[in-house]
């Protein structure tokens, strides 16, 4: 054997399709659709509105063609906007969720059994278009803490919503964030009030099920002043031929001195080593640091999707505010993810890091984007940025667009990348001192990651190391 | 001395890389508990001999053997040779960036452990075990918790190579040049380390350009290679010998004969 070559990677393990009764609404995109969604998640006239104001602006809109991506057109009329798993309408208690439902997710190691659940953690459980179970909600109401489905929020919280939804991402912002307001389904709403440090990290798993359905969850998590929230979403769906499209939104705003971090651990179908099947996952996540002294942190762990569009960004316009973005995006057999962060600086001393780790193995192709702003106002800021990418193999690709734009002289911007390849050399030491050719892979890529490993909550960084090897398994000959 | 049971036996060995044929019939005998150096010009091939026998894919191997205690070693991956007791210090160690020295070498040992069927340590124990490698060895801990080779002087890296020699505790140790780059003083310090680590169950094989580290390790057996051929075999004094003459005179007998 000589050389490093791409071969039959591990297949996925997440691939299984649960067999439960749907109701799945009939393909295709209208305002009568949106009226059928709206009805179904009982909602006030005024969500409804703002779909349809939503959808009339998608129609205007043309998909963007300027991602470093490569697909087919997506036909938006042949698409399911949205599918549910059949039960009785109003749930209680997770007595009346259905038993397969709950075994799915146990599946997929996420517990929403009362007695299984990791301790520490309050799980969100999005399954196709609706939220199933949600835990913990009634420990976290001690602290005030609002943790809910987003169909729920709107109808008992429709003064938050209201007030937050859209602010940071105007439902015009792009393409797919118009698709996404006006056919959303469900996500997860937060909300913590003044002064509270949120006592459990919260958790929104999202699985696709249905086939020839799109995901579209939104999500809107909104921390008051002084308080800290530590959020993950974890995601997957079954191994099929075709694509489906997932195009979410998430909001985040921070108040004056709130903090939040927003974890991710994307696993979605990748598409096999041909290509075929796969997540388009077209999302656009943006935070806002409204107030003094806030901080928003991204971390991000991107190892599944045929193609990832996305691009968690930081408006600081909070004097003082703090954005971080920490990323490894692992793309192998034929993915191809266009990945990055924007980091608009508005306010005084505001600060922001990018911490960016590509990884591409096979005939994956692995981009990075990003953008650094500082407005005329945003005396005194800084940011850091570190790109580094990593090569396995020769038939796939590392690409940075960093695009920098400074409009205040006081600025001080820090840029670092570099680009290395996973050498034989370096493999064969690990195994010359007695590692297998994967735990030397797994040992390099980690080392490599490190920075942004370190950001992840505990419980979820171990998973996310194990996740990254599953990945490369077998992409080193 | 009565001669021990052979470890290593490397009949007629002819390899190639990217299609040149670099070593071209090396026969070599190594016993239980022996000290071999092999010596000879840039090109002559003793690097690729000491990368051979720890599998490094790059190298083809057209023909011979190679035996490790009896059993064929050129059909064992690289981390079945060094789980077996195998250990090559490199000539140029590579960087792993964010890994720590320390974690790296736990999981090595571990690796190597498992291999025996020995339970594995946890970083409370391995930090115990390797307080004691260290001190025997008397070096201290500033190494350990920095990435493995990142930043590392030419000296370090070398270093580092006989501190993993000591941990790993292999039983063929393989040193390819790891006196080249180093300074008098670190040559003493890493000469020193190696014969502590000398036992009647350990054996090395030593390849170096230059006769200076055998003015500090004195081995039981030297050879000579030229052009991919073993043309002198003797013992320390040849070291002496090639130190005062060179290699030429070698090189030339090797063409003739």
């Amino acid at each position: 054997m000589t050389g490093i070559e791409a071969h039959v990677q591990q297949p996925y393990k997440y691939g299984f399709v649960t067999d439960i009764e749907s109701e799945v609404v009939p393909a295709g995109l209208s305002e009568d659709v949106i009226r059928l969604i709206s009805a179904k998640k009982d909602e006030p006239e005024w969500m409804l509105e703002w779909r349809l104001k939503a959808y009339r602006n998608w129609l205007k809109m043309s998909e963007p063609h300027w991602p470093n991506v490569k697909y087919g057109p997506i036909d938006y009329q042949a698409i399911s906007y949205y599918a549910a798993p059949k039960q009785k309408p109003k749930l209680d208690s997770l007595d009346q969720v259905d038993p397969k439902l709950i075994q799915t997710f146990e599946k997929l190691g996420i517990a929403i059994e009362e007695q299984k659940r990791l301790t520490g953690v309050a799980v969100d459980a999005v399954f196709d278009s609706v939220s199933v179970a949600t835990t913990f909600q009634a420990e976290l109401a001690k602290f005030g803490v609002i943790f809910k489905p987003i169909s729920q929020a709107i109808r008992e919280h429709p003064e938050l919503v209201q007030k937050y939804l859209s602010t940071v991402v105007p439902i015009n912002d792009n393409f797919f964030a118009a698709l996404n307001s006006a056919v959303f389904t469900d996500g997860s709403f937060v909300y913590v009030p003044k002064g509270v440090r949120c006592p459990l990290e919260l958790s929104t798993y999202f699985r696709i099920n249905a086939s020839s359905t799109g995901q579209f969850e939104r999500t809107l998590i909104i921390a008051d002043e002084g308080s800290y929230v530590s959020y993950l979403e974890g995601c997957s769906a079954p191994m099929r031929d075709e694509h489906q499209l997932h195009a979410a939104v998430v909001e985040l705003v921070a108040l004056d001195r709130a903090t939040i971090k927003y974890s991710t651990i994307q696993n979605w179908y990748p598409g096999d080593e041909e290509g075929r099947g796969g997540i388009y996952n077209f999302v656009t996540k943006r935070g806002k640091c409204a107030g003094v002294n806030s901080k928003i942190s991204w971390t991000q762990v991107e190892t599944g999707s045929a193609i990832t569009w996305k691009y968690p960004g930081c408006i600081l316009q909070g004097d003082n505010s703090i954005g971080e973005f920490y990323s490894v995006a692992v793309t192998s057999h034929k993915q191809q993810a266009d990945t990055g962060t924007k980091m608009i600086h508005l306010g005084k001393n505001t600060r922001s890091t990018i911490v960016s780790k590509g990884i591409s193995a096979g005939r994956g192709q692995n981009t990075y984007r990003g953008l650094v702003k500082i407005m005329k106002g945003a005396e005194g800021a800084r940011n850091y940025s570190q790109c580094d990418s990593m090569l396995i193999g020769d038939k796939c690709g590392a690409h940075t667009f960093p695009y920098i734009d400074v409009r205040n002289s006081t600025a001080i911007m820090e840029h670092e990348a570099s680009t290395s390849k996973i050498g034989e050399d370096q493999i064969f030491y690990l195994r010359q001192r007695g590692l297998s050719s994967e735990d030397a892979v797994s040992m390099i890529v980690n080392g490599f990651c490190k920075e942004v490993f370190k950001e992840l909550p505990m419980e979820f960084a171990v998973e996310a190391t194990r996740l990254l090897g599953i990945s490369l398994e077998g992409s080193v000959g | 001395m009565a001669k021990g049971k052979v470890m290593l036996e490397v009949n007629g060995l002819r390899v190639a890389v990217a299609g040149n044929e670099i070593l071209k019939g090396v026969d070599l005998t190594i016993r239980v508990g022996e000290v071999h150096a092999i010596m000879g010009p840039n090109g002559s091939g003793k690097s690729t001999l000491a990368q051979v026998l720890a599998g490094h894919p790059a190298y083809e191997v057209r023909a011979g053997t190679a035996k490790y205690d009896g059993k064929d070693l050129l059909d064992l991956k690289p981390e079945e040779r060094a789980r077996a007791g195998v250990f090559l210090a490199f000539q140029y160690p590579v960087e792993i960036r964010g890994i720590t020295n320390s974690y790296f070498l736990r999981s090595a040992l571990n690796a190597l452990r498992r291999e025996r069927g020995e339970a594995e340590l946890d970083p409370m124990d391995f930090l115990q075990f390797l307080e004691g490698k260290l001190k025997a060895i008397g070096w201290d801990d500033s190494m350990m918790n920095r990435p493995v080779n990142e930043g590392f002087s030419g000296g370090e890296k070398k270093r580092n190579e006989i501190l993993q020699l000591a941990v790993l505790e292999p039983r063929l140790a393989i040193l390819d040049e790891t006196d080249s780059g180093l300074d008098i003083d670190a040559l003493k310090t890493v000469a020193e380390t190696v014969n502590k680590l000398r036992n009647p169950n350990r054996s090395f094989l030593i390849v170096t350009h230059y006769q200076r580290l055998l003015n500090y390790i004195t081995p039981d057996v030297v050879h000579v290679l030229a052009d991919g051929r073993m043309v002198k075999s003797g013992g320390p004094e040849l070291a002496h010998e090639l130190e005062a003459k060179g290699y030429d005179w070698l090189r030339d007998a090797a063409m003739v004969s």
